[in-house]
């Protein structure tokens, strides 16, 4: 059976890397007593895997995992367990059956949500907010952008599907995965780039807050928060 | 949620910054309006070393089952965050409350290893406590050293206001409880030490006075107050079933060198190799309760969550039921994809038996350590493996599949001639040739041995303390003649030839055996930059070297000179239940080449029978 947990990453955790918040799940979910499966073969590991990785320094109430189970407990009780063995700064929110044959969650992710703050410390110019609108309303953004094939320009406009201010804090909703991947303080450097300040990534606190799957076609996007592809155990 | 003492700047600019977060599962919080004792135990290198030891995951378990007490953990500063911290004065601080150490009650420091002394004082310095011992005051945590290198502190005690001598397990709770009184009386610093040097175990250095003879030797070592002891007497835990040890031990985010749940299952050695400080130190040899052991192993890895347990002694195959032990892992590990890890196995049927069962075959290795290469020098040595004992073990080994071995020697032992040197390579050679008796089609590929060399520093407590050691010069002309013997090998294409450093070799020898005078030039090569000495790309031998010529200190005098069998020794104030007369009787056996039985084949008189427990009574109950 396969489970998709999402769960938030916050507080000090933001200075684990993701690599080593793999190795962290792994041991909660032992501590937790969930029969996970593992693969075969002489060094067994776990069946498991994340949808997206965050990036260090970064904080999160949408994070994803999806797992394999022999069997699983109830929602409610797999949530139970679960934090009561985890540290502060991690919390499992859902944990939920999908249904047979699934994509995981990995191969799925299309966009993803952002709370992005300034630090109080950080001196902004006036009137950035509408400084930021002006930037969005051009019809390309071209940024120089580091690929395997070396720099390469690429428009990030069609990426950014929403991008809007509300009480100093700016909401984005951004293309993610394994098409495009546009990280929000790569549009910050963009944005500062063009409006003539420096947004260096230490200035800027950014909360990730959902991750979605796109369910639409190939012209029009229909973006589902991943957790919605899978329902509650009773 | 927890404040940390750091920035997101600065965190955000270091290499790991998750070793300064602290809040990692199983961390202790405590309010500390409830507490009475603040106490900061310090490992003194990385995290990634620090949170790999047993020895602190004790005490911090022990002395957090006090509510009165909170203790906490802090670890050297890596290069990179110590810059950040100098620069910007910030105050070294504890993991779990994130608050500086300078205001804590206790600094506690294990001092496992000589090449920490530079960090030691780079933790004092980064926590803005004085340095020197004399110079604090009431407004300074106590300094307490313990672990193995407390049993010659005097290179230390300088920077020490107490050392605790032996099993923390003991009298600590003891020592904090007098605290607690001294705090409400209002008495001086020093009150507190005269007091303290009346626990059993605790040596304050500052009541002791050394004189010296014109040769440079100690002429007498003697209390200046009627408080402190003569001897100061080891402190032992007589049973170690029915004592502290972590059910829920602190699990780090990141990976640590040791990454897997620890099971102690016995503390001391029966085997009594006579260059081997652990040997003697922490005798008589105790074994922990089975049914016990069964219960933390269960218990500990639930609670932590490891996918992994290993078990931790000198000399894991002298544990008398280790066979049932391991069966009990095997069944409780297996279902759950948990590895166990068999470190300090002797080679034999049962054990090959085992690591089959735990391990892949193919990717593992064979590991002996012979010490030395010719069964004269093992005798010296008083180590009771044999030629034949080897080659069987790896016989029946590669016949299982095994290819690989790794073999462990040392250099410069005492009466090493060259033929010693030389056997290293011909034992490589006889294990390569046994691997080729095995038929081709049963074999795993081409065998690779690898050889390692360390080089042999004489510790205090051990019979070899009055042995001289070798010169770097002479270190670098033993490996040239091992490594040129390997090559001379028939199949020396199978053999891999590693060697240790010599010069950092030299520089543990003149800390292990060194005396007070010896104090200045650690303070003086940390002021010139010395730091992270056990990480070779950070040692500055040309720094340590100058802070010796400067101080005025002769480093033959501390390493190659030849001790006199009456020769004061600035540890002989220290008891540790082993006798000055048995470890002299050893010193004599080795030089004739005379091997000691060990304590389970029949009692030596080592001394260690008065802790009344261990294997010295086994056979009396």
């Amino acid at each position: 059976m396969n489970i998709r947990i999402k769960f938030c990453k916050t507080g000090s955790l933001r200075f684990i890397s993701h690599l080593d918040l793999m190795r962290y799940f792994q041991k909660v979910l032992r501590r937790a007593e969930i029969d996970i499966c593992y693969s075969e073969g002489f060094s067994p590991h776990m069946i498991m895997s994340f949808a997206s990785p965050l990036s260090l320094g970064l904080t999160s109430r949408g994070e994803y995992v999806d797992i394999r189970v022999h069997k699983a407990p109830s929602s409610a009780e797999a949530l139970e367990r679960m934090n009561a063995v985890t540290v502060e700064g991690m919390e499992v929110l859902r944990f939920r059956r999908l249904p047979e044959q699934s994509k995981n969650a990995m191969s799925i992710v299309a966009a993803a949500d952002y709370e992005v703050r300034f630090r109080e410390e950080q001196k902004l110019p006036k009137e950035w907010a509408e400084k930021l609108a002006k930037y969005l309303e051009q019809p390309a953004i071209c940024i120089q952008k580091e690929t395997k094939k070396g720099k390469q320009e690429v428009d990030i406009r069609p990426w950014i599907y929403a991008c809007s201010v509300r009480e100093g804090v700016i909401d984005m909703q951004l293309s993610a995965g394994s098409v495009h991947n546009l990280k929000p303080e790569l549009l910050m450097q963009s944005f500062g780039e063009w409006a003539g300040f420096a947004v260096p990534a230490s200035a800027l606190l950014i909360h990730r807050t959902e991750l979605y799957a796109d369910l639409g076609t190939e012209t029009e996007r229909k973006l589902v928060p991943l957790e919605e592809l899978g329902e509650d155990i009773g | 949620m927890r404040k940390l003492a750091l920035s997101d700047e600065i965190l955000m600019s270091v290499e790991k910054p998750a070793r300064y977060i602290g809040g990692e599962v199983n961390a202790v919080m405590k309010d500390k309006k409830q507490i009475d004792i603040r106490f900061a135990m310090c490992f003194p290198d990385v995290y990634e070393i620090g949170m790999s030891h047993l020895g602190i995951q004790i005490l911090y378990d022990m002395f957090n089952r006090r509510e009165d007490i909170w203790c906490e953990r802090v670890y050297s500063p890596w290069i990179d965050m110590d810059k950040v911290l100098r620069e910007q004065r910030i105050p070294l601080f504890a993991l779990e409350s994130q608050e500086p150490i300078k205001d804590f009650d206790f600094l506690g420091i294990t001092i496992q290893y000589e090449m920490c002394y530079t960090n030691i004082l780079q933790v004092l310095d980064l926590a803005q406590i004085p340095l020197e011992a004399a110079k604090r005051t009431k407004e300074h945590p106590f300094v307490i050293g313990g672990g193995p290198c407390a049993y010659n502190p005097e290179p230390l005690a300088d920077f020490f206001d107490l050392f605790y001598i032996g099993e923390g397990e003991t009298q600590y709770f003891h020592l904090m409880d007098l605290y607690k009184e001294w705090k409400r009386s209002g008495g001086t610093r020093e009150d507190f030490l005269k007091q303290a040097a009346q626990v059993p175990g605790i040596y304050v250095p500052s009541l002791y006075e050394v004189h010296y003879k014109e040769d440079g030797t100690i002429a007498s070592m003697m209390p200046v107050c009627p408080e402190a002891p003569e001897k100061v007497h080891k402190q032992v835990v007589v049973d170690v079933t029915d004592t502290f040890y972590p059910k829920k031990p602190v699990v780090p985010f990141i990976k640590a060198t040791q990454d897997r749940v620890v099971l102690e299952i016995q503390r001391g050695c029966i085997r009594g190799c006579r260059f081997c400080q652990a040997g003697m130190l922490y005798r008589p040899a105790r074994e922990r309760d089975l049914e016990m052991l069964k219960e933390y192993a269960s218990e500990m890895l639930k609670n932590t969550g490891y996918e992994e347990i290993s078990l931790s002694s000198l000399s894991s195959s002298d544990y008398t039921k280790l066979e049932e032990l391991v069966n009990f892992l095997i069944e409780e590990c297996s279902p759950k994809k948990i590895n166990i890890s068999l470190p300090s196995l002797r080679i034999d049927a049962f054990s090959l038996d085992v690591m089959g069962k735990v391990q892949d075959v193919k990717k593992s290795s064979l590991t002996f350590a012979p010490e030395a290469g010719t069964q004269r020098l093992r005798d010296v040595i008083n180590k009771g493996l044999t030629e034949e004992v080897i080659l069987n073990g790896a016989g029946q080994a590669f016949e299982g599949g095994w290819s690989r071995v790794k073999l462990y020697f040392m250099l410069g032992l005492p009466t090493e001639e060259e033929e010693d040197m030389k056997g290293i390579a011909a034992l490589a050679e006889k294990i390569a040739e046994r691997y080729y008796e095995v038929p081709k089609d049963q074999r795993n590929g081409k065998c690779q041995i690898v050889v390692s060399t360390s080089f042999f520093v004489p510790k205090p407590f051990t019979p070899f303390q009055w042995a001289p050691m070798c010169t770097k010069e002479e270190f670098l002309h033993r490996a040239y003649v091992v490594n040129h013997e390997i090559k001379e090998q028939k199949n020396k294409k199978s053999i891999k030839y590693n060697w240790h450093e010599a010069d950092v070799t030299v520089l543990e020898g003149i800390l292990a055996r060194g005396d007070r005078r010896i104090g200045s030039a650690v303070r003086k090569a940390y002021e010139k930059g010395c730091l992270f000495d056990s990480w070779s790309e950070y040692f500055r031998n040309e720094l340590w070297q100058e802070a010796f010529a400067q101080c005025g200190i002769d480093v033959d005098f501390y390493t190659a000179r030849v001790r006199a069998k009456d020769e004061v020794f600035p540890w002989d104030f220290i008891d540790i239940g082993v006798s000055r007369a048995f470890l002299e009787r050893e010193w004599d056996h080795a030089l004739h080449g005379n091997v000691t039985k060990n304590c389970r084949q029949g009692c030596s008189g080592c001394g260690a029978a008065v802790y009344k427990g261990g294997v010295c009574h086994e056979h009396q109950n």
